[in-house]
């Protein structure tokens, strides 16, 4: 047998279930991280270039002058007999919220390619049958980084979503998750597969947290932000939802400057930059 | 069925639909008050037609609202409902969408709006909406916490209101469970000396449909 120690390089190979003596020098790392992981090094001068951020919520109005182009748009709905169905969205954004994340992250990583995955909208029965085919199409696209600023209680989703977001992790696609902020169990942020998001209350976008005491990971901006809403507007909201496109973009500029870094390396990337570790507060 | 007729026969002695429905407006009461605001309102998310339904307003003004119906698939309230996440948003009359959408269906449009999922054991039964709380410099954390805990109340609240319907509709029926009310109902009425009589009478019933 022939140890694919590199499996990322070609899917075709088998996975790397063990490690042979003379497969160890295959396994030099392509992306080692530096001795002293900083912000300099890890974001500074980035702007999302070649980074493909999908933003799996209730769809984003392109053309809005907070957001800009929309690369790809498509719906998730349910059809009549019960399957889910994905077709390009003509409707856009149902709501504002999709846009209002879509704008966090463009403010952020002004040349991130940004792209909508609408899983709300056609009605609130099925959300979760929705919410689910939503984001594994999204993941199945290979999107660099996909932010998902909603979640689900159905426990019988929660199984197929955590293989869903272990997909995510070990294909290199960053799952970005707003966390619960009441005493609900909710998924898909409480996987550890996932970058968890809660907020904090001060008043600037590259100011984030690592939160020692998961399962919310990291804490960012998310009280009384400026967002995008409909019909080019903006407005000022709060919530977990615009905390977590602040860590997406922020992983969308690291990965734009470091493309090979896996979930994990990133992960841990934010940790080492976060404003209570190691950048100065 | 088991449910529906414990639920049935346990609504001969649980308050009625109206007590809740009753919690329900003592929560948006003092939801309102407790945040300054101009008004407050609980949507109940009503299955069968995919639609939310004012269940509760607490000020007078609001009054008009009750058990008018908006879609569940479209705005605020519905994408606090699908996503199960709560948002509190500001400005709101920079979105021309939303504040013709509301004006059509309400006449009342608000400047801001805190919103809030109520969520009870896996299920989604509506929303809680505070409105236009007094402008102020920043919103705090604190304040989404407390909004939250008026969420799980106003949640378990809309849980036994949704019970009390169920009961009422299995007892409104020709089942068992209207049989079995309409006799529990029956019983409490008699005088204590039938009572005993009745009770034995159906203690002897329970032994004869014991497994």
């Amino acid at each position: 047998m022939t140890a694919s120690v590199h499996a990322h390089d070609d899917d075709d190979e088998r996975p790397a279930w063990s490690l042979p003596s003379a497969a160890v020098r295959r396994i030099a790392l392509d992306n080692p991280l530096p001795e002293r992981v900083d912000r300099e090094w890890a974001f500074a001068g980035a702007t999302g270039r070649g980074v493909k951020v999908c933003v799996v919520d209730s769809g984003i109005e392109a053309g809005h002058p907070a957001v800009g182009a929309v690369a790809g748009a498509v719906a998730v709905s349910v059809d009549a007999d019960g399957n889910t169905v994905v077709v390009p969205d003509e409707e856009g954004d149902l709501c504002g919220h999709g846009t209002a994340c879509a704008g966090v992250i463009r403010a952020l990583a002004p040349e991130a390619e940004i792209h909508s995955v609408r899983v709300l909208g056609s009605g609130f029965t099925g959300t979760g049958k929705v919410l689910l085919a939503g984001l594994r199409w999204a993941v199945e696209q290979d999107y660099t980084v996909i932010n998902m600023s909603l979640s689900t209680t159905k426990r019988a989703f929660s199984e197929v979503l955590r293989e869903i977001a272990d997909t995510a992790y070990f294909k290199r696609t960053v799952l970005v998750a707003s966390a619960h902020n009441m005493p609900v169990e909710s998924f898909p942020w409480r996987f550890s597969s996932v970058i968890s998001v809660g907020s904090h209350e001060e008043d600037d976008p590259m100011t984030f947290y690592a939160n020692p005491d998961p399962p919310v990971e990291f804490f960012a901006r998310g009280v009384d932000v400026k967002v995008a809403w409909l019909g080019g507007s903006t407005i000022t909201a709060t919530g977990n939802s615009f905390a977590a496109p602040c860590i997406s973009a922020l992983g969308a500029l690291v990965l734009s400057k470091h493309p090979r870094l896996t979930p994990f390396q990133l992960k841990s990337v934010l940790y080492l930059t976060a404003s209570n570790v190691g950048a100065p507060a | 069925m088991s449910d529906d007729l414990h639920a049935a026969v346990a609504a001969g002695v649980l308050p009625a639909e109206e007590c809740f429905a009753e919690l329900l407006g003592a929560i948006v009461e003092v939801a309102r008050a407790i945040f300054h605001a101009r008004g407050s309102s609980i949507f109940l998310y009503d299955e069968q037609t995919d639609e939310l339904v004012f269940a509760a307003v607490a000020s007078a003004e609001e009054r008009s609202l009750l058990g008018r119906r908006i879609p569940a698939s479209t705005g605020i309230a519905g994408w606090v409902l699908a996503s199960r996440t709560p948002l509190v948003i500001d400005d709101l009359e920079n979105d021309p969408r939303f504040a013709r959408d509301v004006a059509e269906r309400t006449g009342y449009v608000p400047e801001g709006l805190m919103a809030v999922p109520l969520l009870h054991e896996e299920r989604a039964l509506g929303v809680l909406q505070v409105l236009d709380r007094p402008s102020r410099s920043r919103f705090s954390l604190e304040e989404m916490e407390l909004l939250g805990l008026f969420g799980t109340q106003a949640a378990v609240a809309l849980d036994l209101l949704a019970s009390a319907r169920r009961a009422r509709a299995a007892l409104d029926g020709d089942g068992a469970a209207s049989v079995v009310a309409r006799v529990a109902a029956a019983l409490e009425r008699l005088d204590e000396e039938r009572r005993d009589a009745a009770q034995a009478l159906l203690r002897d019933l329970e032994r004869l449909f014991a497994p």
